[in-house]
């Protein structure tokens, strides 16, 4: 499978260097669609130059990246993160697949499956191909084309929770956990990745998820321990690195405040520009409590399944986080392939892929009617935000009832009769 | 080198101010007022009042309480002492100084409000000071100040050195701030003119009538305080209190389109007395380009010269203490009657500025600075105070003079923080001569919370002028010798050096629009968000807590009563 990855890559670097070349480089990274204030390479220039004139970038409001990173930028080959995440994601769909197969080897042997529900099975020649596509709806989805091509930061942050999955899925509690602190350290909402990567290590490790096991609490605070660890380190060196604690509220105090109403193609923006000072802070706790608070109930249902944790966990920090762009809506749009079998249960997926559509053509007419024909006004692209928004929502939960839909097929048999030998329908009571 | 003399050359030089302002000795405070005319050759007219009031006290010595005022006003001395004001400099502007038509004025001001004030060393807390003091300010002068806070205030590091006594070059204490957007008007002028000693029923003052003043193209008035030093040796220190009125009467609307232009015709009054509190009353007419271009009556004996703005000038002076000036009909009433065209002489310094760039999303600042000296390049030092809500990317910054990139020598930039305080960016440019330097910088146009909006958020923001400070090659040998009779005019500024002289211009403000959300939707906007939000909550909640059951049919109801019964008895359900 080296070969067509290696093509694949190959097509994919040339789109970005012929896209770079262009005219369109400049206006792609000035889209507020695919840059946000917390990402954009101008303002990565724009730090530079401050640090030049022997200003702290952090004493302005235009520069909220983390300071290990400006060292890093300067090396940063932003062609290459793509290519990383896609290598990286190939790589840990590819253990996932394995993982899976032996696991359902393991299920017929053990005949736990009722006897009609062979046809929901996976086979070798359907998983073959899978990787092959992930990688190439990350690489080749317009979306992280875009976000490549205007140098966002977010290719980087892409990399490096790619990369974690990798480590996770191989198997190395270290390695995973230090590149989740420097995944939480740019950004803090991959925080919530812990939680799958927890259940993770503890399946692959056979401890039962019991919290009155000793092995159960063993494990959890080495986990804890490397991760909170890695990111105290990564925290201290950067303190170093620039001398003051000025990035904290600079970084971190920005994406929670969220003091700057940018439009982007999130809920937050407009919604605090039009919000009464009074209730801020409460809704600003609100939004942000969002994010995080699906962590706990979602682990709960979904402990068996940590991998499609991790996809549910993703998709959720990309649509309600403070700042999302559409390179962070890529990264869980690549996972869809690996779950292609779900195909059958999905309920709305034509609408959805309609709605997605639509408003990605919609969000730069609405935009240009706003700002320079002026014949539009913020309205127009609000509601455009609150579509594309509301059609990722009904992607996750669609995938999700599929999901959950296979697995209650996978124990109670496919073909479900009602008491009077009825065909049945299945409800969510 | 360049930089520091630009920089310290109105700093302290005791002996220099000292011998501009010695007095007779003995006596505690003095006033003096002066009106100069200047014919402009565009055919407008240009009036400069100054009402000087010197003081020899200390506002600023612990322990001494001034009390008793005579022509210095109380309510400034006051606030001298209470703020521990060192200098205070205040300008009230309608309209825009048109450099090219009109020349240099003696007293530059921006458009709108400026303010700015030196704190003596002393104070602890510079920012609580100062917004006390802008709202008393406000009060004094039945202006608007109260709107000057720290989203609009810098401390410029080289651009505003102080006028008077003081080794200043802690710029901590300094505090600049402009308001564009404030209106000038007879509410401004009563209280100004309530100031001055004889207020407005004796000397000069009497000309200053709101209906023909705000009838002008440009007005200006402000109020200058300074510690000055008594005598040369700098014994002993007084406060200067100067208050100036700029003022241009445009040849068409109130000239009626003849260039002839008399003290009634500018001002609707004559002058019939000096002030009696004053201890020099005079009028100075330029009449440099006389004979050829106007004539001048009354004709007046006495003559003067002085080299100001780099070029000699020559006045015909009226002393209205001599009872001789008002004539037979005891009122003196100038009167100018043009008689050809002349050339104007250029003006060697002359800046403007403007946006660059199409919707709503980013935008170009370029300022133009001219030099206009044939042969002679000088350092001109650039501040630029730009609101938060326009985020400047200084990396974007260029410098070209004549289609050559030029790197500014310094570079003094204190970028913005949102909502707390604005861009402070100051550079030294050298300008070749002949030439046309244009800086250039991008900027961001942020959306902002609705509440921060003006109530006509269509007419958009307004950015302060552009300050650029020079010390100009003057043509002129300027005279640094200061005697006593100078004329005040000429003594505002002190000059160090012979061969150039002090200038600062002003650009244009400039009105940027913001893009705005709609202000009728909060209540929508919250709803229609949290609808979104629970939508997705809902989904999740849904599929997290129920589990996928048979869909079974339900009994009708009669047979569910009839359960309900049985249940009651004890007895099998029906299915």
């Amino acid at each position: 499978m080296a070969a067509p990855l290696t093509l694949l890559l190959i097509v994919a670097v040339t789109i970005r260097a012929v896209l770079f070349r262009s005219s369109w480089a400049e206006l792609i990274s000035e889209r507020v669609e695919v840059v946000s204030p917390l990402n954009a390479w101008k303002r990565v220039v724009e730090g530079l130059a401050l640090l030049d004139l022997g200003v702290s970038p952090y004493s302005g409001d235009v520069f909220h990246e983390v300071s290990l990173s400006l060292i890093h930028f300067l090396f940063k080959s932003i062609l290459g993160s793509d290519g990383i995440t896609a290598v990286a994601l190939y790589l840990s769909i590819q253990t996932y697949n394995k993982n899976v197969f032996r696991k359902q080897k393991y299920a017929l042997e053990s005949d736990r499956y009722p006897a009609d529900c062979l046809e929901l099975l996976r086979s070798p020649k359907e998983m073959f191909y899978i990787p092959l596509k992930v990688a190439m709806f990350y690489l080749l989805n317009p979306f992280t084309i875009l976000s490549c091509v205007a140098k966002s930061t977010c290719g980087l942050n892409n990399a490096i929770i790619a990369l974690f999955i990798l480590c996770t899925l191989k198997g190395s509690a270290l390695l995973s956990g230090i590149l989740l602190a420097l995944a939480t350290y740019q950004s803090i909402y991959p925080l919530t990745l812990f939680a799958p990567a927890l259940l993770f290590f503890l399946q692959r490790l056979y401890i039962p998820v019991n919290l009155r096991r000793s092995s159960f609490w063993f494990f959890t605070l080495q986990y804890a321990f490397i991760y909170v660890g890695s990111l105290v380190v990564i925290t201290g060196l950067s303190f170093f690195l620039l001398g003051s604690w000025d990035f904290i509220p600079s970084v971190y105090g920005f994406i929670f405040s969220v003091p700057d109403l940018t439009p982007n193609i999130g809920l937050f923006w407009y919604f605090f520009a039009e919000m009464f000072e009074h209730f801020r802070l409460f809704f600003i706790c609100v939004f942000q409590i969002n994010v995080f608070f699906y962590t706990i109930p979602l682990s709960i249902k979904l402990k068996e399944h940590p991998v499609f944790l991790i996809f549910m966990q993703i998709a959720i920090i990309s649509i309600f986080k403070s700042y999302p762009t559409v390179g962070d809506v890529a990264l869980y749009m690549a996972f869809l392939p690996a779950w292609s079998h779900l195909y059958r249960f999905l309920r709305n997926i034509f609408l959805v892929s309609c709605v997605l559509l639509a408003c990605s053509a919609l969000f730069p007419v609405l935009w240009h009617l706003w700002i320079y024909a002026g014949s539009a006004n913020s309205n127009f692209y609000y509601a455009i935000t609150l579509l594309f928004n509301f059609g990722q929502i009904l992607l996750v939960s669609d995938y999700f009832y599929a999901y959950l839909r296979r697995e209650h097929h996978l124990t109670h048999g496919l073909y479900l009769k009602k008491k009077d030998g009825t065909e049945a329908t299945l409800v969510l009571k | 080198f360049r930089l520091s003399s630009l920089i310290g050359h109105i700093s302290t030089c005791p002996s220099l101010i000292g011998q501009c302002c010695q007095r007779h000795p003995g006596s505690v405070d003095e006033f003096q007022e002066e009106l100069v005319i200047r014919p402009l050759h565009s055919g407008d007219i240009y009036a400069s009042f100054q009402f000087r009031t010197l003081w020899d006290t200390d506002f600023l010595q612990e322990g001494q309480k001034v009390s008793h005022y005579r022509l210095f006003p109380k309510s400034l001395g006051q606030v001298l002492s209470k703020f521990s004001v060192r200098e205070l400099h205040i300008s009230f502007t309608q309209g825009f100084w048109r450099t090219m038509q009109w020349g240099q004025p003696f007293i530059p001001s921006p458009p709108g409000a400026e303010l700015w004030v030196w704190f003596h060393d002393t104070v602890s807390d510079v920012d609580g000071n100062w917004k006390e003091l802008t709202n008393v300010l406000s009060g004094i002068f039945c202006a608007s100040l109260n709107f000057i806070d720290l989203t609009n205030t810098v401390q410029p590091s080289a651009s505003f050195k102080p006028l008077g006594l003081g080794n200043a070059t802690d710029h901590r204490f300094l505090r600049y701030a402009t308001l564009p957007r404030e209106i000038v008007c007879t509410e401004n002028l009563t209280p100004w003119k309530k100031l001055l000693p004889c207020g407005s029923k004796a000397g000069l003052a009497v000309l200053l009538k709101s209906e023909k003043l705000f009838h002008s193209s440009f007005h200006s008035q402000a109020v200058h305080i300074r510690p000055v030093c008594q005598d040369e040796q700098c014994t002993s220190k007084a406060w200067e209190l100067r208050q100036t009125l700029n003022v241009v009467f445009d040849l068409y609307t109130a000239g009626q389109g003849k260039k002839e232009w008399s003290l009634f015709k500018m001002f609707s009054r004559t002058l019939t007395e000096a002030c009696p509190l004053a201890t020099s009353s005079k009028v100075y007419v330029d009449i440099t380009d006389n004979p050829e271009l106007f004539e001048l009556s009354p004709a007046t004996p006495l003559l003067s010269q002085a080299v100001v703005l780099g070029d000699r000038r020559t006045y015909s002076v009226y002393d209205l203490s001599r009872a001789e000036t008002f004539g037979q009909l005891r009122s003196l009433n100038l009167l100018l009657r043009w008689k050809g065209d002349g050339e104007m002489l250029r003006p060697l310094l002359h800046a403007e500025r403007y946006v660059a760039g199409f919707g709503l999303q980013t935008g170009e600042i370029h300022t133009v600075i001219y030099n206009n000296h044939p042969y002679r390049a000088f350092p001109v030092l650039l501040m630029d105070s730009v609101p938060w809500y326009l985020q400047l990317y200084i990396h974007t910054l260029t410098v070209t003079s004549k289609s050559r990139d030029n790197k500014p020598s310094y570079i003094h930039y204190q970028p913005a923080k949102d909502r707390h305080r604005p861009h402070l960016l100051e550079m030294l440019i050298q300008l070749p001569p002949h030439s046309m330097t244009e800086v250039t910088v991008q900027f961001e146009r942020a959306l902002l919370k609705w509440t921060e909006y003006t109530p006509d958020p269509n007419h958009g923001f307004y950015v302060g002028s552009s300050v650029v400070s020079a010390l100009v090659p003057s043509m002129v040998a300027m005279n640094t010798n200061f005697t006593q009779d100078q004329p005040l005019f000429s003594s505002f500024v002190p000059v160090k050096e012979e061969s150039s002289y002090f200038v600062r211009v002003y650009t244009e403000p400039l009105l940027v629009n913001l893009p705005t959300p709609d202000f009728s939707m909060p209540y929508n906007v919250i709803c229609l968000t949290c609808t979104v939000v629970a939508v997705g909550y809902g989904s999740f909640y849904n599929l997290l807590t129920r589990t996928f059951q048979v869909d079974e049919p339900s009994l009708p109801l009669a047979k569910r009563l009839a359960n309900l019964i049985r249940r009651i008895r004890g007895v099998p359900l029906l299915t």
